[in-house]
């Protein structure tokens, strides 16, 4: 009985010590954010590309960690739930239960399998960040209000990578597209911008997946005899752009092409959101938290998804609230900007939900080069001058 | 054969540190927006430059106050002449140079390079102790502070300044020095007499901007991705408040009188005044240049004249620095200086403001006065920060 009267003094004790901080005594805003990814990693041709099993996911949890910190000051807490497809299980059921507990949902998923998300998941009010799919039509014919998407699209890409070759005078591409759906698109891609930039693509290959192993013993014996012969007799050109979204063939082309031409697009210099090497505009922090939080380097999904939860927490900030209605109308809105070390404030397309952004375009040890590049105008922002603008969208959000 | 190799090594080396000017026609594709120089702009730098290169003044020679030029005569008056007027001209700025690992010592009555003093990786935040004797900078990849004689120009001494500090504030006696650690979202505070660690306080995720109050009482500290200021106690160290501003808040100044603090957001692309006793926002300074894309405008340094009349920002890669009315926060003019501007320091007459041009690799001066830059000086590779002896 004294033990709980002194027990009971010493609890009123402390409340009055905080009444003064009365904000920080109250109950923290619990913000949620789910994660929904797919099982397991594709297989790469390079093992050092191989993806680690937390790719993503890695990245929101240092956002979600940042956040917190933010948090503390105004009494925001952050709560990551990861979940992951196993094959053949249905992603709506997924992601509607995530969505009991969480009102945002960063989603790493193939585009149909986010476009059923998205469909089923529109009346509940949650707002999804697409950080994996690259596919345009996600933004296009098939857009929807309820995704922002983080992860740059295939055209953005292919413009970063154009803008540079014909910045660096290497105006006669070589291209070489694998035989999957996703080269095709790629190819589509980097045609589009060639023609954008005033490039000219002197002639298409196509390279066949004809199946076979990514790893064997005498591996690179064979390769060393293939590539030359696969590029030689090619009419004049300056690069060899390769469209192997798949994992076939890229890898294999650079320093092993029939005449001494380098290599850019799936292989050589590649573009990306976000790379290892990136150090500029302070990054170099971030990118020693992360290694610090994960033991491994960062890369461009994990980016992706750090960004999508860093808008969150921006937008949580901002808005003072944890209301996914007002967080999201925030995010939607004019005012809406994050930062995220490239140099620039990165806003949404209004019309599309697409995060503007610059590309890198990394060759594995360093950042070659940032577009947009110098000289490609826009009247609203340079980053439009990357992917579909608005006038050529044909999204219609709802 | 051996001579042109080195002049190509010599080229990519000033390719990878700061990439120089483009060539007519072309671009410099670093995504560094440093070097987009509209048409009209860049006559105007020209200008600019031809004013800098305009020479010093002669040795025993000069400039009165109402700009006659008085000639001196053989060699023992100009010594004399010297002695009285050194203390109204001769200033000792020293600027620490980011990618080239040293401090580039001015003289600001010659305008020219005395000294170069070679320091650890990454050296940024730099400052004079209170008594002038030393200075302190910040290497941040050596995770110290080293300290140097500012009489011998020699580094003497390191501080335990934790991991990673960019940026420092001391208190009005010169005996504590709070330190903000990047890293690790905190700031470390420093007993300057006996040189070690005596606390650390935890802030937002990367804290970089530091100043105190003119009262000593609440120090200030802005974090980058938490995008706050945040107000702490010096007696308790304790966090008393946080404002939240726009994005990357990069730098911090109280006027002199303490009625406002000011802070820079270098990705919001505005200074947010605070009222340090509410901990409220009041008011923002916002620029527009006309040719130039908003991204392009990104505030860091502030400097702010003694009268708190008038407040110097630079806007980086804008190539700017904006003088602002603090009455009315407005801009009145922009200064074209040298490519990406971070930080300044008046000399202590007031005279001159120097900047430090970090992509053109110099260090700008501003006539304070007549608001114009008159000269250019070269110094190390992407300078950083700047102090002058008090």
């Amino acid at each position: 009985m004294i033990r709980w009267l002194v027990g009971l003094i010493g609890v009123s004790l402390v409340g009055a010590g905080l009444a003064v901080t009365q904000a920080l005594a109250a109950d923290p805003t619990e913000i949620g954010i789910g994660y929904l990814g797919v099982a397991g990693t594709r297989s790469t041709l390079s093992l050092v590309e191989q993806p680690a099993e937390n790719d993503g996911v890695a990245g929101a949890r240092l956002a979600v960690e940042d956040n917190n910190t933010t948090g503390k000051f105004l009494n925001q807490r952050f709560k990551l739930e990861e979940r992951r497809l196993k094959e053949g299980e249905d992603p709506v059921q997924a992601a509607a239960a995530l969505a009991e507990h969480n009102g945002f949902i960063i989603a790493d998923l193939p585009a149909d399998a986010l476009l059923k998300v998205a469909d089923g998941l529109r009346d509940r009010g949650t707002l999804l960040f697409n950080a994996g799919a690259i596919d345009e039509r996600l933004r296009e014919t098939d857009c929807h209000a309820n995704v922002i998407h983080v992860a740059p699209t295939r055209s953005m890409l292919a413009d970063a990578l154009g803008q540079y070759l014909v910045w660096k005078r290497w105006p006669r591409w070589l291209l070489v597209v694998g035989s999957h759906d996703e080269d095709k698109l790629y190819a589509d891609a980097l045609r589009r911008a060639a023609a954008r930039f005033g490039a000219k693509i002197v002639q298409e290959r196509t390279f066949e997946d004809t199946g076979g192993a990514r790893r064997t013993d005498s591996g690179v014996t064979l390769i060393q005899r293939q590539m030359p012969v696969f590029t030689q007799q090619a009419p004049a050109y300056d690069v060899l752009v390769a469209a192997d979204e798949s994992e076939v063939f890229g890898a294999y082309l650079p320093y092993r092409t029939w005449d001494p031409r380098p290599v850019a697009g799936s292989a050589g210099l590649v573009p990306r959101s976000w790379d290892a090497a990136q150090d500029q505009w302070g990054a170099i922090q971030m990118q020693n938290r992360f290694m610090k939080l994960n033991s491994r380097r960062m890369t461009a999904l994990d980016m992706q998804a750090w960004t999508a939860a860093r808008m969150i927490g921006e937008a949580t900030s901002r808005t003072n609230s944890g209301d996914v209605k007002k967080v999201t109308d925030f995010i939607k809105g004019p005012d809406f900007s994050v930062a995220a070390f490239k140099g620039t404030r990165l806003t949404l397309r209004d019309w599309n939900l697409q995060l503007r952004q610059p590309i890198l375009l990394v060759d594995g040890r360093m950042v070659v080069s940032v577009s947009p590049q110098e000289g490609f105008l826009h009247q609203v922002s340079e980053l439009d001058t990357l992917g579909y603008d608005r006038p050529e969208s044909k999204c219609k959000l709802k | 054969m051996q001579v042109e190799m080195s002049i190509v090594m010599r080229r990519s080396r000033c390719r990878d540190g700061a990439p120089p000017l483009p060539l007519a026609g072309e671009g410099w594709g670093e995504g560094i927006s440093a070097t987009k120089i509209p048409q009209e702009e860049r006559a105007l730098s020209r200008i600019a430059s031809h004013d800098a290169i305009r020479p010093p003044p002669q040795a025993g020679e000069v400039k009165t106050a109402r700009g006659r030029t008085l000639r001196m005569l053989g060699t023992a008056l100009p010594v004399a002449l010297a002695l009285v007027a050194a203390p109204a001209h001769a200033f000792i700025a020293y600027v620490s140079n980011e990618k080239s690992n040293t401090v580039t010592v001015i003289d600001t009555d010659s305008w020219t390079v005395t000294k170069t003093i070679k320091v650890g990786q990454r050296p940024r935040g730099i400052d004079f102790t209170r008594d002038g004797k030393f200075v302190m900078v910040a290497v941040g990849d050596d995770d110290t502070i080293q300290v140097i004689d500012a009489k011998t120009q020699g580094i003497v001494d390191t501080l335990p300044s934790g991991p990673d500090p960019e940026l420092f504030a001391q208190d009005a006696a010169g005996k504590v020095l709070y330190v903000a650690n990047e890293n690790d979202n905190t700031v470390t505070v420093i007993d300057l007499e006996k040189r070690a660690r005596i606390g650390d306080i935890q802030v937002g995720v990367e804290p970089e901007g530091m100043t105190i109050s003119p009262d000593g009482k609440t120090l200030i500290n802005t974090s980058e991705t938490t995008n706050m200021a945040h107000f702490i106690d010096t007696n308790s160290r304790q966090i008393v408040a946080n404002v939240l501003v726009d994005a990357r808040p990069r730098f911090a100044e109280f006027k002199h009188d303490s009625s406002e603090l000011w802070v820079s957001s270098e990705i919001g692309g505005t200074v947010s005044i605070i009222d340090p006793k509410k901990h409220e926002v009041i008011g923002k300074v916002t620029f527009e240049i006309p040719g130039l894309r908003r991204e392009a405008i990104q505030p860091v340094g502030i400097g702010m004249t003694k009268d708190d009349k008038t407040a110097f920002i630079a806007l980086g890669p804008a190539n700017r620095i904006a003088v602002v009315d603090t009455a009315t926060r407005k801009v009145t003019k922009y200064l074209l200086v040298g490519q990406r501007v971070w930080h300044m320091a008046f000399t202590p007459d007031e005279k001159y403001l120097l900047t430090t041009n970090g992509v053109s690799n110099d260090v700008s001066v501003i006539d304070v006065a007549a608001q114009k830059v008159i000269k250019t000086i070269q110094v190390g590779e992407l300078p950083w920060g700047i102090a002058i002896a008090p």
